[in-house]
């Protein structure tokens, strides 16, 4: 797609529109495995990060437990980072992002982390519309354990070490849809471009955003039966749009034909525009989202994309109409009710 | 208890001063002294005589106890909290203790309400006044009066009169409630024992409709209604049963200047003139009135000047999750508290043993009940002293604050986010279901008398001037780091927070050294603790060679318990632990002592246990009373456990 920026804003190539350079986003050396997908998926967030000129000082780096979860420690060394307990990631983002709204949360979790231990966690952030981004690094399986099944393994599938799987798998994106979840895609860590565009439009989104994507286990789960390998995904991964981020600083210039293209007008003014490839899907039909997951899992197919969004409902400190100023930066004046409120309470008392 | 008999009310003012002193440890009562002469007696030297005719009996002032029993869910809870509203401001001490059912409606429940003019509070295993509303009870109930006592019932309950030394007042209940909408009786047929016990015992009229007014907010209309079945009762009560037992409630000026509250209500309002800002929680008994009391006062006293609320107060889906969002909320700068009990605080383990390693602020209430599992969901304990001060895995040892009257539960509310802030570190309020679901005379609260501690919090300009900060450097040697919170704009303010092995830079390691050092480290900020909880609470005359040591809400009964041992001849000194780590104070008492008793409401003897920890040297002379049947101590027992300890 044909996009141009503003004349006289275009981020010169070494420093952003806040004046860093991309080795200013970046992590501590990975100690994963060479070729792990999540490592995939850390750089896309570094160059997500730099391309959107995000000051990193604003955004919180939350993990649960697992190699998706030691992930943050490689990316973003600038961004305060919690690397939390195991499934439980959600709650501890929820009091931060309450503590101060005015943080961007990037939370990565594994099947397992969410999957398994922290199902629970996960639907009631999704309930509560924590505002943050929540990327699940997939793959089917515990590798700091040595290489269980995860509960998103596929039914029938045979590993060297847990045998053959009889149970079929927690679908962490219908999960998430049926749980009410406004943004809910899948990606695959192979697919680099997809997922950068996948991981604007979930950072701009201001509610609860899941980003489901498949990156898979070299140690463990990359032979070419597994649905989570990279042979597999590169088969087979079936994209549901070609998927472009507009962020609001860009004029876009569209040549597109009539009828071809969806454009999600996102709550600040970003669009996420969706080109169609194959047969249309349109993710803001919560039944067409939860068919298609069903019909997909039921034809093995492995789409990928916007399955489903909806910016209607408030996030968490909306509902709880919290005030601009975060509330870890109010001070005593606002937090310790006056003396004469004192005196006024212990009169009512007596 | 007969010193009763012979003492002025000026001894029995000074008896009173001296114990909420002692017991609200936080300065004498300023309240003015009381001339009334009446005749007292007490129930004890009634019990003693020959019984004759009851109307020969000398009357029994200002010193008895009454016990409601009544069917759960049938609205008693507001006839009893009116009864002893009304009878503390005729002036008479006064102290109330639920005995509930975990049930929603149709199991028994008992509420005893004890007059003191002495100002004892404690719970007493007799009541004399047994208010039989419970058919399903009555016949049990009524064996259980101690000689010479009074039954009110029902008329309608057919009791058999099991009892030839007892006084009966049977009362047509529903024919008060005849003329009343069918849906109201039922909520208001409690009032009818209220009415029969004011005319009985002398109650004033006036203290019953102003409590009724405070219960029901001022509504005028629904207090009416309460109100006008009171006077009906009282007024049928005065021309139908002549008064023929001893036990009277006359007015005196014991309370002036006091008020009641609940552990729970002082311990949220605490927290909110301690600047909370995210409180998370799940429900369960005992705790959830604390949560309760947050929410209904801080829409009203935590406002900005926009009129949006200066906090989130968050229900969450467990226990687990609840420490979770205080622990997220309290990394990024909020003060955040959770309240729960025993069960909740199991299932919190993980994260307790996360934020005392990651070293992050937040308060966790635990309102003590009888574990484990559901146990006795509503019955009082000090259960959980020692697997809170250890909660977590690996060697984990936290701040844990006791208090011991609803005046601590205050104080204790707002200095806990202090600590936790100073300290980096999960801070624990250990009360209980009797502290806290109970109403406690207290001196009004002081405001706080600090500004917020924020603790070591490093802004942009700091790190700057600094040109970094290692997250877990002990740089003033009191064992507690420096840090940054999230959003703090500068690039060499971040740093990662994780449980696992780190460095003083928090960089991951599994470094044997690293680990050691950090453990050394965390074992000096506990040390720097002990110098920063509150400290006990002492009596100690310098001469008594024995040595009681309690806690929490088992202070009551110890105080009353000394009294009773020193007319008996045995001197006692006191000390009232209200925090952990403890301080010296608690070592040199033991060492002064020959024997030291451990008064607490647990089966274990759990505070004992940690004392002998603490004063190795001197372990064979520390002693476990320790008792636990559900119910709050005794004075009784108390003094028991120590003479057979003595004999």
């Amino acid at each position: 797609m044909a996009t141009t920026a503003k004349p006289g804003r275009t981020p010169s190539p070494k420093t952003n529109l806040i004046g860093l350079e991309k080795s200013e986003y970046r992590g501590g050396v990975s100690t994963l495995c060479a070729g792990c997908g999540h490592d995939s998926i850390s750089s896309q967030i570094m160059a997500v990060a730099f391309e959107l000129s995000l000051r990193p000082s604003q955004i919180i780096k939350m993990s649960g437990i697992g190699c998706s979860s030691k992930s943050p420690a490689y990316f973003l060394n600038r961004s305060h980072g919690f690397n939390g307990l195991h499934g439980r990631m959600p709650s501890i983002a929820t009091g931060a992002t309450l503590a101060n709204h005015s943080l961007l949360a990037i939370g990565v979790s594994g099947d397992g982390d969410t999957g398994s231990i922290g199902l629970g966690q996960y639907k009631h952030l999704i309930r509560r519309n924590v505002p943050m981004t929540y990327i699940i690094e997939n793959n089917g399986v515990y590798g700091l354990t040595k290489g269980q099944f995860s509960a998103t393994a596929d039914v029938g599938q045979s590993l060297k070490y847990a045998g053959l799987n009889e149970l079929p798998p927690i679908d962490l994106c219908l999960e998430a849809v049926v749980g009410g979840c406004g943004f809910v895609a899948r990606s695959f860590a192979g697919d680099a471009k997809q997922v950068r565009a996948l991981l604007k439009a979930a950072i701009a989104y201001r509610g609860t955003a899941v980003l489901d994507i498949i990156s898979p286990c070299v140690t463990f789960n990359n032979h070419d039966s597994s649905t989570k390998s990279y042979p597999y995904g590169k088969e087979h991964e079936e994209a549901l749009h070609d998927i472009t981020y507009v962020a609001q600083y860009e004029e876009i210039v569209v040549d597109y034909e009539p009828g071809t293209v969806r454009e999600v007008r996102l709550h600040d003014g970003p669009v996420i525009q969706l080109r169609k490839l194959n047969e249309d899907h349109d993710p803001t039909s919560k039944l067409t989202a939860v068919q298609l997951l069903e019909e997909s899992a039921e034809k093995q197919e492995f789409i990928t994309g916007l399955i489903y969004i909806n910016e209607n409902r408030p996030s968490l400190p909306e509902l709880q109409h919290l005030p601009e100023t975060p509330l870890a930066r109010l001070d005593e004046s606002a937090l310790r009710p006056s003396r004469a409120a004192f005196d006024h309470l212990m009169a009512g008392l007596a | 208890m007969e010193s009763g008999a012979d003492e002025g009310f000026g001894a029995a003012r000074r008896t009173l001063l001296r114990m909420l002193t002692l017991i609200n440890s936080d300065g004498p009562l300023a309240v003015a002294r009381n001339n009334v002469e009446v005749q007292r007696m007490s129930a004890l030297e009634v019990l003693g005589r020959p019984q004759g005719s009851p109307k020969d009996r000398p009357a029994v002032v200002n010193d008895f106890s009454i016990v409601v029993a009544t069917v759960n869910g049938s609205g008693s809870q507001t006839a009893n909290n009116t009864l002893i509203r009304a009878i503390f401001k005729m002036g008479v001490p006064v102290n109330g203790k639920n005995l509930f059912p975990s049930n929603i409606a149709g199991l028994p429940t008992w509420y005893t309400i004890r007059l003191n003019k002495d100002g004892y509070v404690a719970r007493r295993d007799q009541a004399e006044v047994l208010v039989a509303f419970n058919k399903d009870t009555a016949a049990e109930d009524l064996a259980k009066l101690p000689p010479g006592g009074v039954c009110i019932y029902p008329a309608d309950l057919k009791l058999e009169r099991s009892r030839d030394d007892a006084t009966y007042y049977p009362i047509p209940v529903k024919e008060f409630l005849e003329d009343l909408d069918p849906k109201l009786r039922d909520k208001v047929a409690t009032m009818v024992y209220v009415g029969a016990l004011a005319e009985l015992l002398g109650i004033d009229e006036a203290e019953i409709r102003a409590a009724l007014l405070q219960h029901f907010r001022g509504k005028e209309k629904v207090v009416d209604l309460n109100f006008g079945v009171v006077q009906t009762a009282a007024e049928w009560t005065r021309e139908n049963l002549p008064k023929s037992d001893p036990y009277r409630a006359e007015r005196m000026n014991a309370t002036e200047g006091l008020m009641l509250i609940e552990g729970n209500t002082a311990g949220a309002l605490g927290a909110i003139f301690g600047g909370v800002t995210v409180a998370a929680w799940y429900p369960i008994t005992p705790s959830t009135s604390l949560i309760d009391a947050l929410n209904g006062y801080l829409p009203t006293m935590r406002l900005d000047e926009n009129g949006a609320p200066t906090y989130a107060v968050i229900q969450s889906e467990d226990e687990i999750a609840a420490l979770g969002i205080v622990l997220g909320a309290g990394w990024a700068g909020a003060r955040a508290m959770t309240s729960t009990s025993g069960p909740g605080i199991s299932l919190m383990t993980e994260f307790a043993g996360l934020g005392y390693f990651a070293e992050i602020p937040g308060v966790v209430w635990d309102i003590q009940r009888i574990g484990p599992s559901t146990g006795l969901p509503t019955r009082v304990s000090q259960g959980d002293i020692l697997s809170v001060y250890f909660l977590g895995h690996g060697d984990t040892r936290h701040v844990v604050l006791l208090p011991g009257t609803v005046g601590e539960c205050f104080d204790f509310g707002w200095k806990s986010f202090d600590l936790a802030e100073r300290l980096q570190t999960p801070v624990f309020v250990l009360s209980d279901l009797d502290l806290g679901m109970n109403l406690w005379m207290t001196r009004p609260f002081e405001y706080p008398d600090q500004p917020l501690d924020r603790g070591k919090v490093l802004s942009a300009e700091d790190v700057n001037r600094a040109g970094g900060f290692a997250r877990f450097a002990d740089t003033d040697g009191d064992g507690i780091g420096y840090r940054t919170l999230p959003g703090t704009d500068h690039p060499l303010a971040a740093y990662f927070t994780r449980g696992t092995g780190h460095n003083e830079q928090a960089v991951y390691s599994e470094r044997s050294d690293d680990w050691e050092k950090n453990l050394d480290r965390l074992a000096r900020k506990h040390d720097t603790a002990r110098t920063l909880v509150p400290q006990p609470v002492l009596d100690d005359s310098g001469r008594a060679e024995v040595g009681i040591i309690t806690v929490g809400s088992a202070g009551p009964s110890v105080y009353e318990a000394r009294d009773q041992l020193r007319e008996q001849g045995l001197e006692t000194d006191y000390l009232r632990v209200r925090a952990l780590p403890m301080d010296a104070t608690v070592r040199d008492f033991v060492a002064r002592h020959e024997r030291v008793y451990v008064v607490e409401l647990n089966h274990d003897g759990q505070l004992c246990k940690l004392i002998q920890l603490e004063t190795p040297e001197h372990a064979g002379k520390v002693r476990s009373a320790a008792y636990c049947d559900g119910l709050p101590l005794t004075a009784d027992y108390v003094r028991n456990a120590i003479l057979e300890g003595e004999s």
